[in-house]
């Protein structure tokens, strides 16, 4: 008797992961540089986010022609966005067999009431999160995996290093807290009460959590590290650096070995630039993404 | 007894929980240096390619390899059973292993398998996982599916699973490690 799509399984993926870097590529080429470099997996997408800020319009699901060639030019896993609450973009994912689902952020929203109901693909999710309340919203409806949100395509770590440590600070005190507490916890952070006493009881999330959104550098990939990210998705700062080569691997680096300073010192000499990047306070609140689908 | 856990990226903290659970001390190993003062070693799951590569980076593939050749107690889970197998890898398994053998994510199961030696079945996590289409004469098979392919094997010092007993609460396959460098030690006392 063999059961598939279960939560052992769609978590476990995402345990497999950890320790990794897990790299936006927008073609065939990308994904093999990727690869090469050690990602641990390759999030196919047509525009990475910080061009996906620039042609502005609405951004959707890429063409599964486009993720389907990039399946096939790799052997690590694939994954691909669907916009939130988008039930058909996402079971088309499913459908040509990508092996994460990014529910994101990074594209246009297709619901802003309700979030796909996750719990019911064989194929695992991976959703943002900038605090607990969300985080534990997110597992309700069956993320298998989180990442931050980040502020994708700024190039600017901030927002990132925000919801990380606001996840952390909110699990140690959902932790100290006592019992009688938990259920005005709950209240607070509009999260359901068993994961919350689950929460409670671990000292940790259920599911693994990655930093995502303005990671540009060696040195962003171990800050976050060394914050308790369990691994680094990178969108727009490797290919749209200098010598994308270099800094795909030297980010791989950083993440497995995130407080062997001399060693980063080492691989992140002479990378050329990196992603221009944005100041976050320059954005207008409908530029930000982060805010979408709370 | 001290067990070390290669932790370049994978599902480590996993196994060292497990491990700590059976009563043995553990020690991640990072770099080059760390692979002294250990009784054997795990290699656990994650993306074997990856590990791969942060092996020869950290130019440590070589000199694992030398200790598996020499006889170094060594657990590979998944990934680890796919680095074991390859000549090019750790070479430590006979064995013509298939990567991602049971198809891509969507794929990836739960059974209930039975192995040699062990009174009732394992619960088996597999994960994007790799079999063994055969092993030479030097390997034991410990477990194979109803369709013939092999997915847990031992060979002198090395013990290999497709699957992830580290994803579960059952510590028989860690306790079969531990008796292995038991008898190993054993032997050379």
């Amino acid at each position: 008797m063999t059961e598939t799509g279960t939560t052992l399984v769609k978590r476990g993926m995402a345990q497999m992961q950890k320790g990794g870097v897990i790299m936006d590529v927008a073609n065939v080429e990308q994904a093999k540089v990727a690869e090469e470099a050690g990602a641990v997996a390759v999030m196919a997408l047509e525009r990475v986010p910080s061009d996906i800020r620039a042609a502005g319009g609405v951004a959707r699901m890429s063409d599964p022609a486009m993720i389907e060639s990039i399946m096939d030019a790799v052997t690590i896993p694939v994954m691909a966005k669907a916009r939130i609450g988008h039930i058909a973009e996402a079971r088309i994912l499913e459908a040509i067999g990508v092996d994460y689902i990014d529910e994101s952020e990074v594209l246009t929203p297709a619901d802003d009431n309700y979030h796909v109901n996750k719990n019911e693909y064989k194929v695992p999710f991976v959703c943002g999160c900038r605090n607990l309340g969300e985080a534990l919203r997110r597992i309700g409806e069956g993320a298998s995996m989180l990442r931050t949100k980040g502020e994708p395509g700024t190039g600017n770590i901030i927002e990132a290093v925000r919801h990380m440590e606001k996840v952390n600070e909110q699990i140690g005190h959902v932790q100290a807290a006592g019992v009688d507490q938990l259920m005005s916890i709950a209240r607070d952070l509009r999260a359901p009460y068993d994961l919350v006493k689950q929460v409670h009881d671990d000292g940790k999330l259920p599911v693994i959590n990655f930093a995502a959104g303005g990671v540009a550098t060696p040195a962003d990939a171990a800050l976050m590290m060394n914050l308790g990210a369990d691994g680094i998705f990178v969108g727009s700062g490797i290919f749209h650096s200098e010598n994308p080569a270099k800094f795909a691997k030297a980010i791989v680096t950083a993440t497995a070995h995130p407080t062997d300073y001399s060693l980063i010192a080492e691989v992140s000499k002479n990378l050329g630039a990196p992603m221009k990047g944005i100041d976050i306070s320059t954005l207008s609140d409908d530029q930000k993404m982060a805010d979408r689908g709370i | 007894m001290v067990i070390g856990v290669l932790d370049l990226q994978g599902a480590v903290s996993e196994h060292v929980n497990m491990l700590t659970q059976c009563g043995v001390d553990t020690k991640l190993i990072n770099e080059l240096p760390d692979l002294d003062g250990i009784d054997g070693i795990v290699v656990p799951g994650g993306e074997s390619t990856t590990i791969r590569k942060l092996l020869v980076r950290e130019q440590m593939l070589a000199p694992l390899k030398q200790l598996v050749a020499e006889g170094f107690p060594v657990f590979g889970t998944c990934a680890g059973l796919v680095l074991l197998a390859q000549k090019e890898s750790l070479n430590g398994l006979d064995g013509d292993v298939e990567r991602n053998g049971f198809g891509r994510q969507r794929e990836s199961f739960e059974a209930k398998i039975d192995v040699n030696g062990f009174d009732t079945p394992f619960h088996g996590v597999f994960i994007r996982a790799p079999y063994l289409k055969s092993v030479g004469n030097s390997a034991t098979v410990l477990s194979k599916l109803e369709d013939g392919r092999i997915v847990a094997a031992k060979q002198e010092n090395v013990l290999v699973t497709a699957f992830h007993p580290e994803l579960t609460n059952d510590a028989r396959f860690h306790q079969l490690f531990i008796d292995l460098i038991d008898s190993k030690q054993r032997v050379n006392a």
